[in-house]
């Protein structure tokens, strides 16, 4: 058994390992933000006016606003039409559901580039052309299925008989799904909505191609300040998106267990 | 639905000759997709995305699935858990970011270099910094939490017993692997293989930022076409080709990974 104990030891040095090596970076870049010398120099020392210096930055403060703005009305259509896609899905048997189901899983077999170059050019030929309201419906169609398969996770738990007791207690439809069917669904809506909030706030790409100079979003913006240089001001609002997007995930993972234990 | 209509559009587009917007006459052509297959360029870059895509899926193989293993059934209870979660945590904050946050590590005189000459007695220069393994480096970092993922999740669907009662029938740990775990984790080797295959081989981002001059792959040359030189029609084709190429790859590689399972 000795054997098992060094193997199992190792085993736990490894994860750790692992751990290292996908948060050491983020932890460098983090207190880079907070070093003065703005060509990264050593040794450290402290400051925080590359914070301050972020707030005179108007294109990224700007560009911040259209991204939370964008990912909390992307959170508000996709949990409405979501929840009821899920509920129509599970409910209802009609011709094509399967297909239906199929269609709306996540594209994982399309790379993310031709998601985002396919969407510039098809909504350039409908005349809807790229700005901010075409980065809206990019994420709304990308964060969409998220929110139905984690609603739609959730109520296969539910137990159909709560409705129908419900039922000939005298509710009617619309009180059965208000009062039973929501009320169970909730833990996997809000979950949802964190989903959604979390891929469109974090999406690069396809808002990258649907973006115009002046309307664009935060990682669009950083996207280009990365390209003309590194400077500490990145760092900042880098390690700002990485806090913010990191407290939203343990948030959503007290509401929804990602597939972790059954 | 919303993606395939977008598609289809962009089929549509890949056969023009101008943008139909920009007030030029246009026509049907089959000359973007000539561009393809009469400059050796194009199809070089794209074997190189493709050697890329296989490269950072094998490495993450490599790093996430012993990983996997010991958070499925080494560890336990709550330790489990927060581990677990640590590891996919990244994976949904912003993938810029963290592909930024390795420039901090690999620049010449950044941390990687700074910390090996203090540890090491004689000076090296460490200068990954716009080079091929930079690239290689910062796509595994992003990628490797869904490898982890998929297998954890097969993983952990294997059944003790089965482990238990291949050792007591005489077969050493390493038969034990080969024969009974790795086969029963196939389906979520493969899962996690294609979710990192594909976006790899599109990357552009990546390349860009921590390859510099030498990262030049597929995917930047497509995102030229539509943000610098505005060739839309030649970005069209060219992503439809690498559309069509994964799609050729994944359907091959499903079944014969499949038998494998």
């Amino acid at each position: 058994m000795a054997t098992t104990r060094i193997l199992e030891w190792l085993g736990r040095l490894y994860i750790w390992l692992l751990l290292a090596f996908l948060y050491l970076p983020i932890i460098i870049m983090a207190l880079m933000s907070f070093n003065v010398s703005p060509f990264y120099q050593l040794p450290f020392e402290w400051t925080t006016e590359w914070y301050a210096s972020l707030w005179q930055n108007d294109q990224l403060i700007a560009a911040t606003w259209n991204s939370v703005e964008i990912a909390v009305i992307t959170t508000i259509i996709c949990v409405v039409l979501g929840s009821a896609a899920s509920l129509a899905l599970y409910r209802y048997e009609f011709r094509g559901k399967k297909f239906l189901q199929a269609m709306l899983f996540p594209p994982i077999a399309i790379p993310w580039l031709i998601t985002g170059t396919a969407m510039l050019i098809f909504f350039f030929g409908v005349g809807i052309g790229r700005g901010l309201h075409a980065i809206l419906l990019g994420h709304v169609a990308l964060a969409l299925p998220y929110v139905i398969v984690v609603v739609s996770a959730r109520l296969q738990t539910f137990a159909p008989e709560l409705e129908e007791a419900a039922r000939s207690l005298g509710a009617n439809q619309w009180q059965v799904t208000r009062r039973v069917t929501l009320p169970w669904i909730m833990p996997g809506v809000i979950a949802g909505g964190l989903f959604a909030f979390a891929v469109s706030f974090d999406q690069f790409v396809v808002s990258y191609f649907l973006a115009t100079p002046g309307q664009t979003t935060l990682p669009v913006e950083i996207y280009a300040a990365i390209r003309k240089g590194f400077t500490p001001e990145i760092n900042a609002v880098s390690t700002i998106i990485i806090v913010v997007s990191m407290a939203l995930m343990l948030l959503t993972a007290r509401f929804f267990k990602f597939g972790g234990e059954k | 639905m919303a993606i395939f209509l977008p598609l289809s559009a962009m089929v549509f587009f890949s056969f023009m000759t101008e943008l139909p917007l920009s007030g030029k006459p246009w026509a049907f052509t089959l000359g973007n997709y000539a561009a393809f297959f009469s400059q050796s360029l194009y199809l070089t870059l794209l074997l190189a995305s493709l050697r890329l895509g296989l490269e950072v899926t094998l490495w993450c193989v490599v790093i996430g699935y012993p990983a996997a293993y010991v958070l499925a059934k080494v560890l336990k209870g709550r330790s489990r858990e927060a581990i677990f979660l640590l590891v996919i945590l990244p994976f949904w904050s912003n993938g810029l970011v963290r592909i930024f946050s390795w420039a901090m590590v690999l620049r010449e005189g950044g941390i990687l270099d700074t910390a090996l000459n203090a540890v090491l007695p004689f000076k090296i220069n460490i200068d990954l910094m716009y080079s091929y393994p930079a690239v290689i480096i910062g796509l595994v970092h992003s990628y490797v939490p869904y490898m982890v993922l998929t297998c954890y999740l097969t993983l952990q669907a294997i059944d003790d017993s089965l482990i238990e009662a291949g050792r007591s029938l005489g077969a050493s740990r390493l038969q034990v692997l080969k024969r009974v775990i790795i086969p029963l984790s196939m389906p979520g080797l493969v899962a996690g293989a294609a979710l990192i295959f594909v976006p790899v081989v599109g990357s552009f981002m990546e390349p860009r930022i921590l390859g510099g001059r030498t990262g030049t792959f597929y995917g930047t040359v497509i995102e030229d076409q539509f943000v610098a030189v505005f060739n839309w029609p030649l970005g069209a084709a060219l992503s439809f080709i690498l559309l069509a190429v994964v799609l050729v790859i994944l359907a091959v590689a499903s079944p014969v990974l499949r038998r494998a399972a």
